[in-house]
């Protein structure tokens, strides 16, 4: 039956994609929900947590204050304490009860900001979709703030926004300090990094940038929200291994606007086996390192993207699937499986498994074994059990 | 009164002589130190033998519960059945249950024996017929036993918290068997009780049978606790399955709370020997043990400061007042709320040490709380450590499962130990359900 998984995990909720996203601007998130949230996102979730004072809390909301519709209590909170913590911005977003009760977040977050002085947004989150919906909101939502209230720059050449990073994707495993290390070397100045490794000031300055590069579906709203505003065009992809050079290119002037991960890649087999190799994650990381293996290893590999996207981001063939109950048949026809661990239960004895742990899935669980697949020119020196994939 | 911390006004710490019973600290925004070494629910349910674990509720609630099994190496033995927006508004969500937790146990290899089940806040809210629910589950599979548990946070201040209804519900696993006036159940607790204290001494000596339900190895132990006469407990989450169990099986109880002073271990011991009309020793060899280790303890930290927080013990008032009474500089208890049975440990506290400080745990000003000590500092627990970035801590939760004097004796070395040893607070306190299985 769908929505039932007999042993596998789950991917990390919107919620925690919105705090992941802002974790390091200076803002106040409030996580409107009973208890948990707060425990789970900075336990399994967020790398950053035990080093960085970033102010992410939770309502503790009751349940007298859910049936009887008291946001007193809720706006009261926030604002004492955002008077005291003087936060950056105030972001509020609701788990299930919350929308379920229809709290009208928005006006909360106008009453806040009416009392506060801080500027104070809420996102219409509700735990009930996957990390990658939260970041998407959450950066298009700071893309919003920008355009509206910070200075727009005069565009530079060779400047650039990379959207769409957090370690949910990514990690903390040096894997954005190597894109920003590729683009610089392709003489490319980072003017921010939406979000890990900037601050909301270099954010403030994103006009600037000549092109915008979208390096997970969580980053293309806010891409959309800076084309609209300034004109600033976006590529969509990973520079892992080949796709550095096809990338590159789309970077130039006039900017190939035709998203280099969704493009009809012609696969270097001469055509496409009864049996796949498959590779599940979201779907520009793995719309772009399917890419990049299938030059490198001269196969054909297809996409499994089990979290929200969008059609065009993903390749012809590749399919969107999230349940173990639709998983479980596509594996049984697998000629080896790219995946976190936690996929590995419902891979079928005796096909090659390959593990590509990833915090969005398996949490912090196998951090310390996330390869940096950006840093060197060829995948297999990150993933040595490539070797498992039939030739 | 507010107190300053790291250059701003805080309302996470005041001095213990202006602290208000029970509940010294307003309500306000929730913070989440990363000491993550107490027990959730998902460890405590693992410790029923041959069981498997069902949540269902959002992706969001799923994640914490579905890593601590993870993390545990135990996803074999849990499942989850995700609600989703459409579950709120278009489908029937008794059938989405039933034929949920029937997909998935028939998906399994084999049948578990017990099956603990987690509905979620959601459910109360959607006015979901769990009695229907489980009477069409067991009717599907007679041989399983159903525990009816609920992850329901929003009712935790207000209703049964999830972790003593858990208790109550595994216990309500158990069938009638004869009686045993020879058996002895400890119930509730989620690490063993130390072999070496008197109390498992005084029962073993009596000829008693202890069952810890901690040491479980399969099914047929676990049920075959049903036959004892008397459930002894320390987890205070354990008072509703005590009660529960004399009405329904009609087992007596006793609590026995986590006691650090002579004169309490002293009592429990004796009302234990009443109950059970066995002869006391004399306690006096151990007793005096006790008493030197501590005082040994005393003179190895001297007047350095000693820091405590409340996952490391129940009782973390009473352990600072017998630790106060013993010399040591108590500077710090990190706790939200002060509980019954602490209340007299707590007032003499503010009566003698007023100026130690009492520090929330979850309040959001706690963020910016300057985490460092000017001088070398003991913590005991994993929360008072990070607080204060001390290497120097005890790491244990939930009372470690020592007990009476040989506890005391244990605490004491534990605590020098500690002193002279630093530890890597950042790996330790990290990990989830300390003493239980862990794979990072």
């Amino acid at each position: 039956m769908k929505q039932t998984a007999r042993i596998i995990s789950t991917y990390s909720a919107d919620i925690f994609g919105v705090c992941s996203a802002l974790f390091e601007l200076g803002g106040m998130v409030v996580m409107h929900d009973p208890s948990g949230c707060n425990s789970t996102y900075t336990t399994h979730d967020e790398p950053r947590w035990f080093d960085t004072e970033s102010q992410i809390y939770i309502s503790g909301l009751t349940e007298m204050d859910a049936i009887l519709g008291n946001d007193r209590r809720l706006i009261d909170d926030i604002t004492e304490t955002a008077l005291l913590q003087q936060p950056a911005f105030i972001c509020i977003v609701g788990s299930q009860i919350p929308a379920m009760i229809g709290c009208d977040l928005p006006a909360v977050a106008r009453i806040v900001e009416k009392n506060t002085g801080i500027r104070t947004f809420s996102l219409p989150t509700n735990s009930m979709h996957s990390y990658v919906h939260g970041v998407y909101l959450a950066l298009e939502a700071l893309a919003g703030m920008m355009a509206d209230s910070a200075a727009r720059e005069p565009v530079s050449p060779r400047h650039i926004n990379v959207l769409g990073l957090t370690p949910l994707d990514f990690s903390v495993n040096g894997s954005a300090e190597s894109i920003c290390r590729w683009l610089a070397g392709n003489d490319f100045t980072v003017v921010s990094r939406w979000a890990m490794g900037s601050s909301l000031e270099n954010l403030r300055r994103a006009s600037r940038a000549e092109v915008n590069l979208v390096v997970s579906y969580g980053g293309l709203g806010a891409a959309r929200v800076m084309e609209n505003a300034w004109g600033t065009p976006y590529v969509i992809g990973v520079p892992f291994g080949s796709m550095k050079k096809r990338l590159l290119p789309c970077l130039e002037p006039p900017f190939d606007h035709a998203y280099p991960a969704a493009r009809p890649f012609s696969s270097t087999a001469e055509s496409v086996p009864e049996k796949n190799i498959y590779l599940i994650g979201e779907s520009v990381f793995s719309s772009s390192l399917a890419t990049a293996l299938e030059d490198e290893l001269h196969c054909h590999i297809r996409v499994i993207c089990p979290v929200e996207t969008e059609d065009r981001l993903l390749r012809p063939g590749d399919l969107r699937a999230t349940d173990e109950i639709d998983l479980e048949p596509l594996f049984s026809n697998a000629s080896a499986i790219l995946a976190d661990p936690l996929y590995e239960p419902i891979c079928p004895a005796g096909t090659p498994f390959i593990e590509l742990p990833q915090e969005g899935f398996s949490g912090r669980l196998y951090r310390k074994y996330i390869p940096d697949l950006i840093a060197s020119s060829c995948i297999r020196d990150g993933i040595p059990e490539l070797q498992k994939i039939p030739g | 009164m507010l107190q300053k911390i790291n250059g701003k006004p805080s309302r996470a710490v005041i001095k213990l002589r202006d602290a208000a019973f029970p509940a010294p600290f307003p309500h306000t925004l929730e913070y989440s130190p990363p000491a993550r070494g107490t027990w959730n629910i998902v460890h405590t349910g693992m410790l029923v033998p041959e069981s498997h674990q069902i949540y269902i509720c959002a992706a969001g609630c799923l994640r914490g519960v579905v890593l601590t099994a993870a993390e545990m190496g135990m996803m074999d033995r849990f499942s989850t059945l995700e609600v989703r927006e459409e579950n709120l508004i278009t489908k029937d969500n008794e059938t989405f249950i039933i034929e949920g937790i029937t997909s998935i146990l028939r998906r399994l290899p084999k049948l578990p024996k017990a099956v603990l089940v987690f509905t979620a806040c959601v459910h109360h809210f959607l006015g979901c017929n769990l009695r229907y629910v489980y009477s069409c589950l067991r009717k599907r599979f007679p041989q399983v036993d159903f525990a009816e548990c609920i992850m329901d946070p929003i009712r935790q201040t207000q209703s049964i918290p999830p972790e003593a209804r858990e208790r109550r519900e595994i216990y309500r696993l158990w069938k009638h068997r004869p009686r045993s006036t020879a058996s002895i159940n400890i119930i509730g607790s989620n690490l063993p009780l130390d072999r070496n204290s008197e109390l498992s001494c005084l029962l073993e000596n009596g000829g008693f049978l202890l069952r810890d339900m901690t040491a479980c190895r399969n099914y047929e132990e676990f049920q075959s606790m049903a036959q004892s006469c008397l459930n002894l407990y320390q987890n205070p989450f354990t008072h509703l399955a005590a009660k529960d169990l004399k009405e329904r099986l009609g087992q007596d109880y006793l609590y026995l709370p986590q006691c650090y002073d002579a004169d309490g271990i002293l009592a429990q011991l004796r009302d234990i020997g009443s109950f059970l009309g066995i002869p006391l020793p004399d306690f006096y060899e151990p007793l005096e043990k006790a008493r030197k280790a501590l005082q040994l303890a005393k003179d190895t930290i001297g007047s350095s400061p000693v820091a405590i927080d409340l996952s490391f013990t129940f009782r973390p008032f009473h352990l600072a007042h017998i630790l106060c009474r013993y010399g040591f500089h108590i500077t710090q208890i990190f706790s939200d709320i002060i509980t019954k049975e602490d209340e007299p440990d707590f007032l003499w506290l503010q009566k003698h040490h007023g100026d130690i400080d009492l520090i929330a745990t979850k309040n959001a000003d706690l963020r910016l709380f300057r985490r460092t000590s000017p001088e070398k500092l003991l913590a005991l627990g994993q929360k008072a450590a990070y607080f204060n970035d001390t290497p120097y801590f005890v790491n244990l939760v939930e009372g470690g499962g020592l007990w009476g004097f040989n506890g005391l004796c244990r605490l004491s070395s534990l605590m020098m130990e500690a002193f002279r040893t630093p530890k890597d607070l950042r790996r330790l306190i990290q990990k989830k359900g300390w003493g239980g299985p862990c794979c990072l």
